[in-house]
């Protein structure tokens, strides 16, 4: 489970050294922060912005600018659906809507429960295998609805729902 | 790894590799590998063969180019060709250590072409234009399959790094231009400048510093060989990097790689630390006056940023947007400093350009596009996957001969090139060669690299559409005709696709896209309109079935 944010965390402290004094290295610093959080949340962009310094609003002018960047927490589970044009030609679009229905979710969202994110990506570079979709790390070959149902984390959810 | 001298570069050149005395089984690991399950496969493989305490190598390799037959293995026993096996199962794997432990054959099932059949490597003949027209030659991709991407010593024992030793031992920049220039290497990033003419300029600009990016910003979605180039030989792009820094003048280079491609990202940032550590890279490099370092910087999920003034903005740490050019960025670039920008293949090729001499690499293509390119060549085709040719084969070769025609054994639609700046090229025109100036006059152009292949059931209303969707969105927004055209097309072709639109919806989208093309800032804005333009120029009976009847 990735860390609670909070305006005094050593780890940025220790990015914001790491990438102060080297130049071009804003994105670099966001990066950091969003693979320890799995997002930029605001108080860690704040302490980052302090140390670094750089306004909070050149951050967030960057932050909102690049589709990478998030700025919510994902959730446990991000499933990545690829809309590169081979998928696209291959299905994709309809696998999408498949993994929408699967998770209850539109694109973009997150599960109410925190346990999956749905999103699409623009291309992960594996198209000889379209279409293909990632779940969390892990990248599915020449997926379909059912090889991603199957793939997706049996979450601590499910027991609740059963209940 | 000691640091090395001239004196080893030049006894490793010398070292004849020795002759396999054992079984070699190499895997595929690359992302389309690990995609389609290699790990399983590998490791099944490792504990085989120790469980048996057999003294054979399990290697891990790049990226083959037969990427809808991952995972690959290729298993090489001494005395015999090697053999290559496709869509391996950990079953499978098992089955050929435990069949090959027993001294029975190799299985028959599973196997595909091997890296000798698919491709001749730099160093073999030159095909004459038209002879061996089912064949790759791979200048690029020689050691992609082949090495250990993390190993440094087997880029070295493949003759890694002896270009380097070559330049800084005995050429002047200015010679390794006029090679550049003999060679006639254009850009491969896709709109094919001259590359040095290029190099000539930034090394001519005056700076405080000059830099080098190596632009790995692979956004076209649909192409991905610089990722394959990245993952399956890094030292080779980086020994691009580091004569192209010497060249120029430069001490310090960036790699720009898209953070969508980790394993990347990995293996370069590892081959970046063991050049340091054989004195390759860093300080007084080979012994020599010259120190250049390197760093990776990520990108953040912006098309754009492969524009090369975005790319600037985004190494700068601000949003990709791109600036009027002049001045480029080989006059003022990275922090108003001259800057040389180089695509991935580019660099891929510069050590066999100066190792084997410009003029070898100008017998390979015809007219003025010289050279290989590599072609990720996707969609509804039968073997998806890269091919390296020399240019000046045609579509028709690559698509039909190479990749085995479409996947419904149907036939052929379109094949797109160039990607959502590039444009479609109906099957008609298949016997084209693919240059430049060829694809250019198609309606299309070379772009990064990105082959799609589209068969009878594809709707090109729909296609033009999913293409303009992506610059509508991954427009940056900061000059109107692309902002504000693309979205008003994108409007327009809504409409059509709805069976909405008229015929003065039609002209109203080639008058917009003249506009964009002539008006836009950049490439992004100024590319948009290709696809949709190419499609009314060989498909627009598909456009027209759509609109609504005319009246009177």
């Amino acid at each position: 489970m990735s860390p609670t944010p909070t305006k005094t965390d050593d780890d940025v402290t220790a990015i914001a050294k790491r990438w102060k004094d080297k130049r071009g290295s804003l994105i670099m610093a966001l990066h950091a922060l969003q693979d320890r959080y799995g997002y930029v949340p605001r108080e860690a962009a704040m302490n980052l912005g302090e140390q670094m310094n750089v306004p909070l609003a050149r951050i967030y002018e960057v932050l909102t600018f690049y589709n990478y960047f998030r700025l919510k927490s994902p959730g446990k589970h991000v499933v990545s659906v690829c809309m590169g044009t081979a998928c696209y030609l291959k299905g994709a679009p309809q696998l999408l809507r498949q993994a929408s229905d699967a998770l209850g979710i539109a694109p973009g969202e997150t599960s109410e429960d925190g346990e999956y994110h749905l999103q699409v990506v623009r291309c992960v570079g594996c198209c000889g295998l379209a279409p293909v979709a990632t779940v969390n790390a892990e990248l599915l070959a020449k997926v379909t609805g059912e090889s991603l149902a199957a793939r997706l984390p049996s979450p601590s959810v499910r027991t609740e729902e059963e209940a | 790894m000691a640091r090395m001298t001239f004196a080893d570069l030049a006894a490793r050149a010398q070292a004849r590799p020795a002759v396999a005395d054992r079984p070699i089984i190499r895997v595929g690991m690359s992302t389309c590998g690990m995609a389609a399950g290699a790990e399983p496969v590998f490791a099944v493989l490792n504990t085989e063969v120790k469980n048996r305490s057999l003294d054979w190598r399990v290697r891990r390799t790049g990226c083959a180019g037969m990427c809808s037959m991952e995972p690959l293995v290729e298993v090489t026993l001494p005395g015999q060709p090697a053999v290559m096996f496709g869509e391996v199962t950990p079953e499978f794997a098992r089955q050929i250590v435990v069949d090959c432990a027993a001294g029975k054959p190799l299985p028959a099932e599973n196997r595909v072409p091997g890296l000798a059949e698919l491709a001749r490597v730099a160093g073999d003949p030159v095909p004459a234009p038209g002879e061996d027209a089912t064949r790759q030659y791979r200048i690029v991709m020689r050691n992609c399959g082949v090495i250990d991407p993390e190993e440094i010593d087997e880029y070295i024992d493949r003759g890694g790094y002896q270009a380097l030793g070559k330049v800084l031992s005995s050429m002047t920049p200015e010679q390794v231009i006029e090679e550049l220039k003999v060679a006639g290497l254009r850009g491969r990033g896709g709109a094919g400048f001259p590359a040095w003419l290029k190099w000539n300029l930034t090394r001519e600009s005056k700076g405080d510093e000059h830099i080098i990016v190596c632009n790995g910003d692979e956004g076209d979605p649909g192409a991905y060989m610089d990722r394959s180039v990245l993952e399956g030989d890094p030292h080779a792009v980086l020994e691009g990097m580091i004569i192209g820094g010497f060249v120029i003048g430069a001490q310090t280079g960036f790699f720009y790689i898209r953070a969508e491609y980790p394993l990347a990202i990995q293996r370069i940032e590892k081959a970046i630390r063991q050049a340091k550590a054989a004195g390759l890279l860093g300080k007084n490099i080979l012994g020599t006056e010259f120190s250049f370092n390197v760093e990776v910087r990520l990108g953040a999920g912006a098309f754009v940023c492969g524009e090369e003034t975005a790319l600037i903005a985004s190494l700068e740490g601000q949003r990709g947007t791109p600036r009027p050019r002049p001045p480029y960025p080989s006059v003022k670039g990275l922090w108003g400093q001259p800057t040389m920008i180089n695509n991935v293949e580019s660099l891929a090729n510069l050590s066999q350009i100066v190792a084997r001499g410009g003029e070898w690499f100008s017998t390979i293509g015809v007219g003025r596009s010289t050279g290989t390119k590599v072609f990720a060549v996707t969609g509804k085709v039968k073997n998806a996957g890269l091919v390296e040719i020399p240019m000046g084969m045609t579509l028709r070769d690559v698509v039909e001969g190479i990749c085995g025609g479409t996947s419904s054994g149907g036939p052929i639609k379109a094949v797109q090139t160039g990607g959502p700046s590039g444009g479609l090229i109906p099957a008609t025109e298949l016997d084209t060669p693919i240059t430049y100036e060829h694809l250019q006059k198609l309606g299309s152009y070379m772009g990064s690299g990105g082959m799609m292949v589209m068969d009878e059931s594809d709707d090109l209303v729909e296609l033009s559409r999913f293409y303009l969707g992506f610059c509508v969105d991954e427009s940056c927004g900061k000059c109107a005709p692309c902002r504000i055209g693309g979205t008003q097309m994108l409007r327009l072709l809504d409409r059509i696709a709805d069976g909405k639109g008229t015929t003065a919806d039609v002209a109203t989208i080639k008058r917009l896209a003249r506009a964009m093309q002539r008006a836009s800032l950049c490439g992004l804005g100024q590319g948009a309109p290709s696809p949709i333009l190419s499609a009314l120029r060989y498909f627009e009976s598909e456009f027209a079935d759509r609109l609504v009847p005319e009246a009177n």
